[in-house]
């Protein structure tokens, strides 16, 4: 059950790491007990960042609570918009052309491409290699210009609507994915060549944070971090949404659940994702882009509950509607908060410099916990 | 197991609960006093094994509070929504952090923001609010007139 | 009745100080002022979305560092600029004063994106959002944006620069007109 729960005792150092720190992804605050460089304890303090969405979403229409959560996890902007809007859909029953399924799935994976290379070089930054931090960013400016040919913006693209997608993609979008990612296959060879076959990386990486399966089942972590671990949680796959049912890809796990297999699990998840994008880029239907819906929606009444797999996990919309414009009641259920709580767990007994590494392999980000 | 096998096990676990009728998923409502048996039966049952709690949240209906948990299993892929009726003034529930390790940090939120008392938790604070704040923000009463514009 | 008191008349001797400084110390300001504007070092301060796009502005397509915001910094002794990225709610409201008073005299501040300038996206029905980093802190910059591109935000940074650059203390850089013309 519980481990012994940590008591301070005399000759303890109890530090503080953020809110304002370069390496804690965010506003988080870490209070840290110490013996020695060894830890003992580690125990978040969040809610720097609480901008009370779900109250704000109590008095939002169906249409305009997609967007808020675009800031929540702001590196898979397009991802939880998706959610909410297949929530929207599985409520009112509204059936999306398949056009419309084509290009939301084509986003999202760019999108979780895009994420992913934020969190390699992040992370490689805050272990100390500067270089990758500029190479992941040059490639995700490529992934930007794409979206904001289409979509208009490059980090919160509010693209999603119930029904479909806003708008009709840009002439130029298939050619400038096709030439992304032939530039991008090159560029992830260099990237393993860089870091992952860096005989200090690997030292800093390998057999540190161990989480075990019944573990990471136990702190409900989903995404990268389980399937580390080994546990089967791609919602692609068990709850298969759009078009993953007809789309021919794996689903990485790994076995030893330390901070090197999380890594291994995320550069080999770009490289699927980019699989995905090429079986579907050349047969993109012709139809509409977005089905016929009324101007305002109303939900009926009821309980309603929609997953998606962003690129940090699981996350899960949970309405309670009473038949009106409004929402009653909203849940956000985010990976991060899940994946957070198993960092006590992971960080007892090892070092100061290992904590940092495994912040960066667990890909926290602070506002989609503290929403 | 499918649904109707559901629907047919769990009553003699936890006997005078009702279920729903409709949604997407097994919707059952489980009285209070019920709750810390029915849990560990939920969890240690070979044949139930639901050990992935994955939403854990709490509803306020004007007339009393409702729990509202999320369960699936990893083996059988299952699902199971458990909902506990809460009495308004004195909110009070068995916490499950023993034995759903990411019920710590959930049930801490819930404390928080709607004012419900998690018995033997084992660190009950306020997580995302500031300490010394007042009030229980989600509940449908709170007042802010500087902040909130009623519809 | 005098309606304008005029000032006494000088005493023979009185050194009668120029506008501006005397030519020396005004040569000396322009330069000062100059070396100021080309040096900002900002600090690392981002809460939330707006730090992705402060970071591509940092990185190497929209270069910051050839303005000379090369280093940033993340400690706010060594720091001359702060960057406000993102939204500041009620619990961080503190430690953005503490920071910005550990800060080292010329000090200025950049509030980026809609939520740092009003609140943004959560003005209304949020109980703990600051409706504004101006409540807190004293802003010099405002940025407009959810978020902002980074020719945006470098807009700004040259914007500071050149404000700085005609030598106005930190109550004129707020005023309409700056009084001094250059």
């Amino acid at each position: 059950m519980l481990e012994e729960v940590a008591t301070t005792e005399q000759g303890d150092l109890v530090i503080n790491i953020g809110p304002q720190h370069p390496a804690t992804h965010g506003v988080l605050h870490l209070v840290i007990t110490l013996n020695g460089e060894t830890i003992k304890k580690v125990e978040p303090h969040l809610g720097y960042i609480h901008r009370s969405i779900e109250k704000m979403c109590e008095s939002l229409s169906y249409r305009q609570f997609i967007y808020v959560t675009s800031r929540m996890d702001y590196l898979s902007s397009h991802i939880n918009n998706h959610g909410c809007a297949m929530l929207v859909e599985k409520a009112m029953q509204i059936e999306v052309p398949q056009r419309a399924q084509y290009i939301r799935v084509i986003m999202d994976e760019l999108t979780r491409l895009a994420s992913h290379q934020l969190w390699w070089g992040a992370m490689a930054m805050d272990i100390g290699a500067f270089t990758p931090f500029f190479l992941a960013f040059r490639e995700r400016e490529m992934i930007n210009e794409i979206m904001e040919e289409t979509c208009g913006a490059r980090l919160t693209m509010n693209y999603m609507v119930p029904g479909g997608v806003m708008f009709e993609l840009h002439p130029n979008f298939c050619k400038k994915v096709k030439d992304f990612i032939v530039h991008f296959r090159s560029k992830i060879d260099e990237y393993d060549e860089l870091l992952t076959g860096n005989i200090i990386f690997q030292n800093r990486m390998k057999n540190i944070g161990v989480l075990s399966k019944e573990d990471a089942i136990s702190f409900g972590c989903s995404g990268p971090t389980a399937r580390a671990s080994g546990v089967e949680c791609d919602i692609r796959k068990l709850y298969p949404y759009e078009v993953y049912s007809q789309v021919q890809f794996k689903e990485i796990l790994a076995t030893e659940g330390d901070s090197f297999a999380r890594y291994k699990v995320r550069l080999l998840e770009m490289r699927e994702s980019m699989n995905i994008i090429e079986q579907l880029i050349d047969n993109i239907p012709e139809g509409e882009f977005q089905a016929k819906t009324k101007a305002v929606l109303k939900l009926p009444k009821g309980e309603f509950y929609s997953r998606i797999e962003t690129a940090r996990g699981e996350f899960g919309v949970y309405v309670v509607s009473e038949g009106g414009t409004t929402p009653y009641r909203i849940k956000f259920r985010s990976p991060g908060f899940s994946n957070l709580s198993a960092l006590d767990h992971m960080v007892r007994g090892q070092k100061l410099g290992d904590m940092v590494a495994i912040m960066g392999t667990l890909d926290l980000v602070i506002p989609d916990i503290d929403r | 197991m499918t649904r109707e096998e559901l629907q047919a096990q769990l009553p003699e676990l936890a006997p005078g609960s009702t279920f729903e009728e409709g949604g997407e998923w097994l919707n059952m409502n489980v009285d209070v006093s019920l709750w810390k048996n029915f849990s560990h039966a939920l969890k240690f049952t070979l044949s139930l094994d639901f050990d992935y709690l994955f939403c854990l949240t709490c509803v306020d209906w004007k007339t009393h509070l409702t729990m509202v948990y999320h369960f699936t299993s990893t083996t059988h892929r299952h699902h199971l929504v458990v909902k506990i009726k809460l009495d308004r003034t004195t909110p009070q529930v068995e916490s499950v952090a023993e034995i759903w390790r990411t019920a710590e940090f959930h049930e801490r939120e819930v404390f928080e923001l709607f004012g419900v008392e998690f018995i033997n938790h084992p660190d009950l604070r306020k997580l995302i609010l500031p300490d010394d704040w007042e009030g229980f923000p989600l509940r449908k009463d709170y007042e802010d007139p500087i902040n909130m514009i009623k519809l | 009745m005098d309606v304008n008191p005029k000032a006494p008349a000088p005493f023979p001797g009185d050194v009668i100080p120029t506008p501006g400084g005397g030519i020396l110390v005004s040569k000396m300001d322009q330069v000062i002022n100059w070396a100021r504007s080309n040096s900002l070092w900002p600090l690392v301060f981002g809460t939330s979305c707006c730090a992705i796009e402060m970071m591509s502005t940092a990185s190497a397509k929209y270069d910051w560092s050839r303005f000379g915001f090369e280093v940033a910094r993340a400690t706010p002794r060594q720091a001359d600029v702060i960057i406000i990225a993102g939204t500041i709610v009620n619990k961080m409201a503190p430690v953005l004063k503490r920071l910005y008073d550990q800060m080292a005299e010329p000090k200025y501040v950049i509030a980026m994106g809609a939520c740092a300038t009003s609140g943004g996206p959560f003005f209304y029905n949020t109980y703990s959002v600051v409706k504004g980093a101006d409540h807190v802190i004293p802003v010099d910059v405002y940025i407009a944006g959810c978020p902002p591109r980074p020719e945006a935000l470098i807009h700004a940074m040259i914007s500071l620069q050149e404000k700085i650059k005609l030598g106005l203390t930190r109550e004129q850089i707020r005023m309409e007109k700056p009084e001094q013309s250059f």
